[in-house]
């Protein structure tokens, strides 16, 4: 089995037990016992808080249509690149292929790819390589029909992580290009 | 004591790494030169006795002198509190058998006194115990507010002295200081005295992210950087005797990695373009600007010859980086470092001779030279992380930044040897550093008092 399906069963082993996590768990036991046929009961005053009883609730709302919110929850505005590469990996398309759709939905929308490097290389050198990769990001989005005008590009190398750790997952997670919409977006 | 029996004194100090040797000193035969067997790798620093001066903060230059020269690596200040005599006043000798006695190869006094205009006179005497004679004398004046800078002249006047070399104490460091959390880091231009005394923050602490500052060798007034925003990067010329700052321009394309020119006429520096980043050069004077490489490679990290005819220069052109070296229109681009492994970050010695650089293998970092062929390649330093090596402005040290795993970066420095490893002065957390020049030429020989030694 090659690296790509291991990373593939892990990151699909990793959004299951992420699912389980949410799992709804049996509410936790109270000092006072509230069961049924428990012990002594002693007219038990403990409000649950049920029947909305000052809690209200609605929709997240700011994931409109267009927003910058759309973009990067519904989209994904981050993709990752091999050590040393700035080659826009094949699974990383489709997430390309939506901006480039999303773009072309709201043509107002312009914005700024990102370049990113991991911290294991020096200051200079690793601003370059976060420039490729955030060129590659360009070049994809161009063929996918975005006009390059409403899209700018820089670098920061390693300067601005997004993972903490000096271990291969946190540098695995800095090697990317983050598309920021820049104007044109609804809130 | 002439050079190279000095220098192959040198004791491995590495104050930061997990041999600390500590040097002895014992007292050497009369007269003799000291025995040195390099092939065992045990040497000694030089045995020298620094009194604290007489007068106004006397004491503290008696301090930062002893601090200076520790930190060569190549002399070992012998502690005060084994002196036997004391109060030497500038017109009076050494007692030489109360030095002797205590293995005090060289005995440094000195005397702070005020003039009638106000300013003060600080005058010193080096003396050899051993063969009773004057090695240098000198006297500087200045406003009493200045004494450090007089200490550090005084510590290059005896390491030049001694050694032969010219010094490096009385100059500057510029740096980058960080502070904040690993993902909300807080980023600016500090600059300090060499011995990280008074740091002076002089830009950055916002949303910019400070790098790649440089002195100007023809005047250590002029400096650049870069400052990178979210949407823009910059580079800056900034004169810090008159505070002007101005920006170097819009370059169409972001920008990196500005150098000068040793006469300072010339800032060569990278700017990307479609993904691809390149050298140029730009006459200060007449802004023109000139690119030097076409390559679909990285091309970065420039530096200057101190004859400004030539560039070294990082280059992946070949797949991985390099160190190549062209001539300054650009011609004859030619590939110098013959190792595998990543090389970056070139910096070309003040003297000519050297090219230091960072170079990256093995899940290792280190910090090496070589000639300006790419012959002759040495390590001088090698830790889990460290770069960007910086000349002292006499051509035999680097200070660098080094960073644990999952530690913060700190200064270092380290001699041609490759022996003297320390932490350098300044002791927060800092990257990228820049030496400056001496801010004054030291004393030359003719302006001395006579040496009465014979070597």
């Amino acid at each position: 089995m090659n690296t790509r399906s291991l990373s593939r069963l892990a990151l699909v082993g990793a959004v299951m037990v992420g699912v389980a996590a949410c799992t709804p768990r049996p509410a936790p036991q109270g000092a006072v016992d509230n069961s049924a046929g428990g012990g002594q009961t002693n007219n038990p005053q403990y409000d649950n808080g049920a029947r909305g009883n000052g809690v209200e609730g609605g929709a997240l709302g700011s994931s409109a249509p267009g927003s910058a919110q759309d973009f990067s929850i519904n989209v994904g505005d981050r993709i990752y690149f091999d050590l040393d590469s700035s080659e826009v990996r094949p699974e990383a398309r489709p997430r390309l292929d939506a901006q480039a759709a999303w773009l072309t939905r709201y043509p107002q929308v312009t914005v700024r790819i990102e370049g990113n490097a991991d911290e294991r290389g020096t200051r200079e050198y690793n601003i370059a390589l976060g420039a490729r990769r955030a060129e590659a990001v360009r070049s994809y989005l161009i063929s996918r029909g975005v006009p390059a005008g409403r899209i700018d590009t820089i670098s920061f190398g390693k300067e601005r992580p997004i993972a903490q750790g000096s271990n291969e997952d946190a540098w695995a997670r800095n090697r990317n290009a983050h598309t920021a919409i820049v104007s044109g977006a609804g809130q | 004591m002439r050079l190279n029996l000095v220098l192959a004194s040198v004791a491995l100090l590495a104050l930061g790494s997990a041999a600390g040797v500590q040097a002895q000193s014992t007292p050497a035969s009369q007269d003799q030169p000291i025995e040195v067997d390099i092939d065992q790798g045990v040497l000694k620093a030089f045995p020298i006795a620094v009194l604290g001066f007489e007068g106004q903060n006397g004491p503290e230059i008696g301090a930062v002198i002893r601090g200076d020269l520790r930190r060569s690596g190549y002399f070992e200040p012998l502690d005060p509190a084994s002196f036997i005599e004391t109060g030497l006043q500038l017109q009076n000798q050494p007692t030489a058998s109360q030095w002797t006695s205590i293995g005090a190869q060289a005995v440094l006094y000195g005397a702070v006194t005020p003039r009638p205009d106000g300013r003060t006179d600080v005058g010193f005497r080096l003396y050899d115990p051993y063969r009773q004679c004057q090695l240098v004398a000198y006297r500087f004046t200045a406003t009493a507010d200045q004494w450090r800078r007089i200490a550090h002249k005084i510590a290059d006047m005896v390491y030049n002295r001694m050694t032969g070399e010219t010094g490096l104490f009385d100059s500057r460091v510029l740096f980058v200081a960080e502070s904040g959390t690993g993902l909300n880091r807080v980023s600016r231009l500090a600059i300090s005295d060499q011995d990280g005394y008074s740091p002076v923050f002089l830009a950055g602490g916002g949303d910019e992210i400070i790098m790649s500052p440089r002195f100007s060798l023809n005047d250590p007034n002029e400096v650049t950087y870069v400052a990178l925003g979210r949407d823009y990067s910059r580079i800056y010329l900034m004169n810090l005797a008159t505070g002007r700052r101005e920006s170097l321009g819009e370059f169409d394309g972001q920008v990196l990695a500005p150098r000068f020119s040793n006469d300072g006429t010339k800032l060569a520096f990278s700017i990307i373009r479609n993904g691809n980043t390149d050298v140029y050069v730009m006459d200060l004077r007449t802004r023109q600007l000139a690119r030097l490489t076409t390559d679909p490679g990285i091309d970065t990290s420039p530096s200057f010859s101190p004859d400004g005819q030539r560039l070294v220069f990082n280059s992946d052109r070949s797949g991985t980086p390099r160190l190549y070296v062209m001539n300054i229109d650009g011609s004859n681009q030619r590939l110098i470092s013959r190792g595998g492994g990543g090389y970056t970050s070139p910096a070309w010695s003040p003297r000519g001779d050297l090219i230091a650089f960072t170079k990256q293998g093995g899940g290792q970092f280190a910090t090496g030279v070589m000639a300006t062929d790419g012959t002759g390649e040495r390590i001088l330093s090698r830790s889990y992380f460290e770069e960007g090596p910086a000349w002292a402005p006499n051509g035999r040290y680097l200070m660098f930044s080094r960073q644990s795993r999952g530690g913060d970066q700190r200064l270092w420095t380290v001699d041609l040897s490759g022996r003297v490893v320390a932490t350098a002065g300044y002791e927060g957390r800092a990257i990228d550093a820049a030496w400056s020049p001496l801010l004054d030429p030291t004393p030359a020989s003719a302006a001395r008092d006579a040496d009465s030694c014979s070597s």
